[in-house]
């Protein structure tokens, strides 16, 4: 039995990891933030590791579009 | 465009003919809101003080409008509280819009506790806030303006300083011991010190629209991101007393400021906004660049900053008023102890790390929302619109979306005039925490706890058996800073300084379990707490609290 996707707030002081999510692509261009971004998504992906988890977060983002 | 309000009248200063030099403890240069606030202040605490503005009437346009629930209670204890409430639009509600969608993305609301006096917010023109505290000023036997005074030069001593006035009648110079500086954004005394104002400027430009108009949206703060009648940008929509609302519209950096200006530019803009039915008239109108600074040092030997002249925030998050007024709040006893040789000089510097903490936090909450609201680069684009794509439907996101932290008081936890915890509490007013407010009775009459607490060193005890103060408490008050004790009980006997915790807030709020001790500054920020009265540790706490003891 899987866990059920959280999309209740988690994270500590958010805005303080959102500017530090936002300063990491300070000076890159749109291709060099697109390459950040999916190592960010792949490591974060390993990081969770549960296939069914990630399964349900890739709908979850596709259905919004 | 409405024209000014209220002009008051310049009197000609008694020094201009006489050759005698005036003292006066305080010469405060200014009479914003923070001057008069800190005229106010200091007269409660006993000290003679001169206001002194190069102006001669209230502020034009609405300017500061979003009056925080912190702020207001340090006004109330300055005698302009309920009168600014009464007059106010309160609102406690706000909602952010994202794109063609209709439907807010989420709301929020600001007050986390209810039962308290105050709302999180009211709505209400800067000039509304001023005659007020010019019309308490006036009732004051310590405190008075001087309308058309302007300060041209400070020269500082050892032991105090000579200000240097030029009125429509002549010059004078007047001796203090010391000057606050509450001359605003663009202070000519910190100026006149030489003293830089680092920090940053947005690349961008807003357009601030008040119109008065019959409409029935409700007393809460909307707020659009890349809305259809603005492309791109934000928009905000806030409602103030009179029928005069507030609109904002983001219009980028790269911009015609006089094209914009224009009213036949701003009515397209307000009718894209609101549709084509509304009758509106302009009460005021501005474009502005947002900035962030502050100087490194609010306390300059015998000059003080305080408020706009010593810290500058965007005005995403209502930061500057609200904390130019914690800034008086902070100051006016320390200075009140100083000049009465109750406390060291040194004093001071609490207010500077204090103040200067606060200062760094309302720049760094504001700064995030700037930066969310005008985001820097492609990539922070990106992430903001996905932020708000997936805040409609997840909540976390929700904590992510920033269109502005809303003033809160600054903890100060870190301050060395606390004394530390050394019983456990399960309440969050930790030691540099502003004291929280419930509703009590006192002989039968309802009332509030703020009320009863401040100005001085207030000590509340929660009562055991009946209802009396805990042995020694009455000592503290012939100290020489004194500390009253008021009693806190749930039963309804009579007393004398009873609060009557009636529904029982009070004890919830500050974990008061039978026994429990809590001092107060007389800012009203709990400055230490105990489970059992302690004569000793209270004189202790007050020394620590006022520099007396390394």
């Amino acid at each position: 039995m899987s866990e059920t996707l959280h999309t209740e707030p988690r994270i500590d002081d958010p805005d303080d990891f959102y500017a530090r999510l936002i300063t990491l692509h300070a000076d890159l261009s749109v291709e060099q933030s697109q390459t950040l971004n999916s190592k960010l998504v792949l490591l974060m992906a390993n990081q969770i590791g549960d296939r069914a988890i990630l399964d349900q977060i890739l709908d979850a983002v596709r259905n919004r579009g | 465009m409405r024209g000014v309000r209220h002009t008051y009248p310049f009197t000609r200063p008694a020094e201009l003919d006489t050759d005698e030099r005036t003292h006066v403890p305080v010469i405060i240069v200014g009479a914003g809101p923070i001057g008069l606030a800190m005229g106010l202040d200091l007269d409660l605490q006993g000290i003679r003080n001169i206001i002194l503005d190069d102006d001669n009437k209230v502020s034009i346009g609405s300017r500061a409008i979003c009056w925080a629930k912190r702020a207001l209670e340090v006004v109330d204890r300055l005698g302009c509280g309920e009168r600014m409430l009464e007059k106010g639009v309160t609102w406690n509600l706000g909602k952010v819009f994202f794109g063609d969608e209709k439907d807010p993305v989420y709301g929020f609301n600001m007050l986390e506790e209810e039962d308290q006096q105050f709302p999180g917010f009211i709505n209400l023109q800067q000039y509304y806030a001023e005659e007020y505290l010019i019309d308490e000023v006036d009732k004051r036997e310590l405190t008075g303006i001087r309308w058309e005074n302007e300060v041209t030069t400070v020269d500082q001593s050892a032991d105090g300083a000579t200000v240097s006035v030029s009125t429509p009648e002549g010059d004078y110079k007047i001796d203090c011991d010391y000057v606050v500086a509450a001359d605003g954004a663009h202070s000519p005394l910190r100026k006149m010190l030489g003293q830089d104002f680092g920090g940053e400027t947005f690349q961008d430009h807003f357009l601030i629209a008040d119109i008065k108009m019959k409409a029935e949206f409700p007393a809460e703060r909307w707020f659009w991101f890349d809305p259809p009648f603005n492309r791109g940008q934000s928009a905000l929509l806030h409602k103030q007393p009179d029928d005069v609302w507030r609109l904002d519209f983001q219009l980028g950096w790269d911009i015609d400021r006089e094209e914009e200006r224009k009213a036949e530019n701003v009515s397209r803009r307000i009718r894209a906004m609101l549709g084509e039915d509304f009758e509106f008239d302009f009460e005021w109108v501005s474009i502005y660049t947002f900035q962030c600074r502050r100087m490194d040092r609010f306390v300059h030997d015998r000059i003080i900053f305080t408020g706009d002249a010593a810290h500058l925030v965007s005005p995403f998050g209502a930061r500057g008023a609200n904390s130019g007024l914690q800034d008086v709040d902070n100051l006016g006893w320390k200075l009140a102890l100083i000049l009465k040789g109750k406390a060291p000089a040194s004093l001071l510097e609490s207010y500077n790390d204090e103040r200067v903490t606060a200062a760094k936090e309302n720049i760094l909450n504001s700064t995030r929302a700037t930066d969310f609201i005008t985001p820097k680069s492609e990539a922070s684009r990106i992430f903001r619109d996905a932020t708000l794509e997936l805040a409609d439907e997840h909540e976390f996101a929700r904590r992510f979306v920033n269109s502005g932290r809303l003033s809160v008081p600054t903890i100060l936890d870190d301050s060395s005039l606390n004394t530390a915890d050394s019983d456990s509490f399960d309440s969050k007013l930790v030691p540099g925490s502003p004291a929280t407010d419930a509703p009590v009775k006192i002989s039968g009459q309802d009332s509030w706890f703020l009320k009863s607490v401040g100005t001085d060193f207030t000590g509340v005890y929660f009562a055991k058996e009946g209802a009396s103060a805990p042995a020694g408490a009455d000592e503290l008050e012939q100290d020489d800073i004194p500390v009253k004790t008021l009693v806190v009980s749930d039963m309804d006997v009579a007393g004398n300084g009873l609060l009557l915790d009636y529904k029982g807030l009070l004890r919830q709020r500050l974990d008061g379990q039978p026994g429990t001790y809590y001092l107060f500054r007389p800012d009203q920020h709990v400055v230490a707490r105990w489970r059992e009265f302690d004569l000793q540790s209270v004189r202790d706490a007050v020394a620590r609290a006022t520099m007396q003891t390394g």
